[in-house]
């Protein structure tokens, strides 16, 4: 202690602070280099759990940027359950069918409450058929991110899986052995969650660069062997196709995007993750070369086909918030202009802005779509949930049109139906419907169905393609439902736009 | 036209059905599942029971697994299974339509 640095306090005698008594006072790591740089290092998941203050009845928090590969959740909630924690809120950024482990920890009171994007498999048939005390709450991407900032989703602890970090909590996805690309939805947790725990592939020296989650934002890094499995994040909802049908829709929408009126260089475009959806970038390739246009920049999820634009140069920039394959990943790592956004940045409607908004065109994926545009991108044609909410409602809100692909009947189920089983779009911002029998537009765009029938585009009104629906399918027979409610579906401003009622068969 | 023998038509892909079908002395039994009972389980019924009435088979065991076909589909594996299961095969295709 510097006695005279004391003396001088004292006699100024400012009333209120506190005097100085020693550089180490606030700051005892600093008393040794060992703990000045490995204070944050737990020696194992429990004992960062312990550090972590977690308590029953607390919120916690995950990423699912690795999807049907994670292994960063089950290892938790399972970890936690053997430790005693019950009643806790899980809040992930979405669940996928490998979360089915969660069943169990759901019936013997882990988990009581949960917030998603989405489910998938066996966890969300069980909550469909009425698993759970409490209904799960379904928000899209930057919906999630809004009920955070709102303090309804509070998170205590966020355990995000990193493939690499510094012992201070440098992390990123990109590099390492399982990368799993884009840690958009991690971001938001790192920089919200009152507690931030890492779990990490790899410890490597520091400082861990480009980071995607700060040293700032990091409470705890622990060592795992393994975070996730990047071969599976391509399974489930992203996919290529080689399905003649789908490769029809792809390239009418393709089409649809040469001619709506917001073609022209520089412009912008998200293309998401389904069959088709992933397509029409291939055939957007020929349309930007006979135009002499390349494109400003492309959002969102991101999949090899618009990388594969990127390198070839038709397409300027990629702003990725979740990377939806190893070449999308790859590519972040190694492009300079592949920038990894987090989905605040990304879709949040109370973001002091979101790039949805700059979007020229998406295209969206949906199970149902009916006569007045909505759409349902949750519950399957019997009344379960198998699907997510993403960013369908944020870049339909966003962008300046909303393109939705889909096939006008899958087995023998219309895709277009006169009312959805589940509303999670508004219809009102729906620009138009490609399917394989035709193109329907929303009243509310005429001038993009008067530019689209003078491109001899086949544009037909929806009831029409209805009507060619049913025709081939027959009339379906409504699902039935029993009264209490399993599920509760947010829109993005976090107001409740629909509810999903336990499944009866 | 009677069934003689156990016969089969169709897949188990997405969009089909697989039909198996036997022989029975007196009754007609129909067992049917399918991917979209709920919304099309009568309908898919009465294409069967329909077909099979057009076909003048009154008798035999009718095992439908249905993949989401639609009724053409329905009609044509169930024709192709008894056109494999009988002897003698009377029915006038023009008339099946």
């Amino acid at each position: 202690m510097n006695a005279s640095i004391t003396a001088r306090f004292a006699a100024a005698e400012i009333a209120g602070l506190q005097g100085f008594s020693g550089v180490t006072a606030s700051a005892p790591y600093l008393g040794s280099r060992q703990e000045k740089y490995g204070r944050k290092v737990a020696n194992s998941l429990e004992d960062a759990i312990r550090a972590s203050g977690l308590k029953s009845g607390m919120t916690i928090s995950f990423h699912h940027g690795f999807r049907e590969g994670d292994k960063t959740i089950n290892l938790v909630v399972g970890r936690l359950a053997e430790m005693g924690f019950r009643d806790l809120t899980l809040a992930p950024s979405s669940l996928l069918a490998c979360n089915f482990p969660l069943i169990e920890h759901i019936k013997s009171g882990v988990i009581r409450r949960i917030y998603t994007s989405g489910m998938r498999g066996k966890l969300a048939d069980a909550i469909s058929h009425g698993l759970m005390e409490e209904p799960i709450h379904i928000h899209s991407h930057g919906g999630r991110v809004h009920l955070m900032d709102r303090g309804e989703l509070a998170v205590d602890v966020a355990f995000l899986g990193v493939s690499t970090a510094d012992e201070f909590g440098n992390a990123n996805a990109v590099s390492g052995r399982s990368r799993c690309g884009s840690l958009g939805y991690a971001m938001v947790d790192a920089s919200r969650a009152k507690t931030v725990v890492l779990l990490a592939e790899e410890l490597v020296p520091y400082p861990n660069m480009p980071a995607s989650i700060r040293q700032d934002q990091v409470d705890l890094i622990v060592k795992v062997s393994e975070i996730g499995d990047p071969a599976k994040i391509s399974i489930g909802a992203a996919r290529m196709t080689s399905n003649p049908r789908e490769l029809l829709i792809a390239k009418l929408a393709a089409d649809v995007m040469e001619h709506a009126g917001y073609f022209e260089d520089g412009f912008s475009m998200q293309t998401g993750t389904g069959g088709s959806a992933t397509a029409t970038a291939r055939y957007l390739e020929q349309k930007m070369r006979k135009k002499g246009i390349k494109a400003g920049f492309a959002l969102g999820g991101i999949t090899g086909s618009i990388v594969e634009l990127h390198r070839k140069g038709l397409v300027g920039r990629i702003l990725d918030t979740q990377s939806f394959d190893a070449v999308a990943a790859d590519s972040l790592a190694t492009s300079p202009e592949h920038w990894e956004i987090s989905t605040n940045f990304y879709a949040n409607l109370t973001s002091k802005a979101a790039a949805v908004d700059r979007v020229d065109m998406v295209i969206l994926s949906a199970l149902e779509i009916d006569l007045d545009f909505n759409v349902n991108v949750i519950t399957g044609s019997n009344g379960v949930m198998l699907g997510a909410s993403g960013g369908h409602s944020d870049t339909a809100a966003g962008a300046n049109l909303a393109i939705v692909v889909g096939p006008l009947i899958r087995s023998r189920i219309p895709t277009v139906v006169k009312r959805c089983t589940t509303i999670v779009t508004p219809g009102e911002t729906i620009g138009a419907v490609v399917t394989d029998h035709g193109i329907a537009v929303n009243p509310n765009r005429p001038e993009v169905a008067a530019r689209l029938t003078a491109a001899g585009l086949p544009v037909i009104p929806i009831d029409d393609l209805y009507a060619q629906a049913v025709s081939l399918t027959g009339e379906p027979r409504p699902v039935e439902f029993l009264d209490k409610v399993v599920g509760v579906i947010r829109y993005r401003d976090g107001s409740v736009i629909d509810v999903v009622r336990q499944a009866a068969g | 036209m009677k069934i003689v023998r156990e016969a089969l038509a169709g897949t188990l892909e997405s969009s089909d059905l697989m039909v198996r079908i036997a022989p029975r002395d007196d009754e007609l039994e129909i067992v049917l599942q399918s991917e979209v009972i709920q919304q099309f389980g009568a309908q898919i019924e009465a294409v069967v029971r329909d077909t099979l009435a057009k076909l003048g088979i009154f008798a035999g065991l009718i095992v439908i697994e249905d993949k989401g076909a639609l009724d053409c589909v329905v009609r044509a594996r169930l024709q192709t299974a008894v056109q494999r299961g009988v002897d003698a095969w009377t029915a006038d295709w023009s008339a099946l339509s």
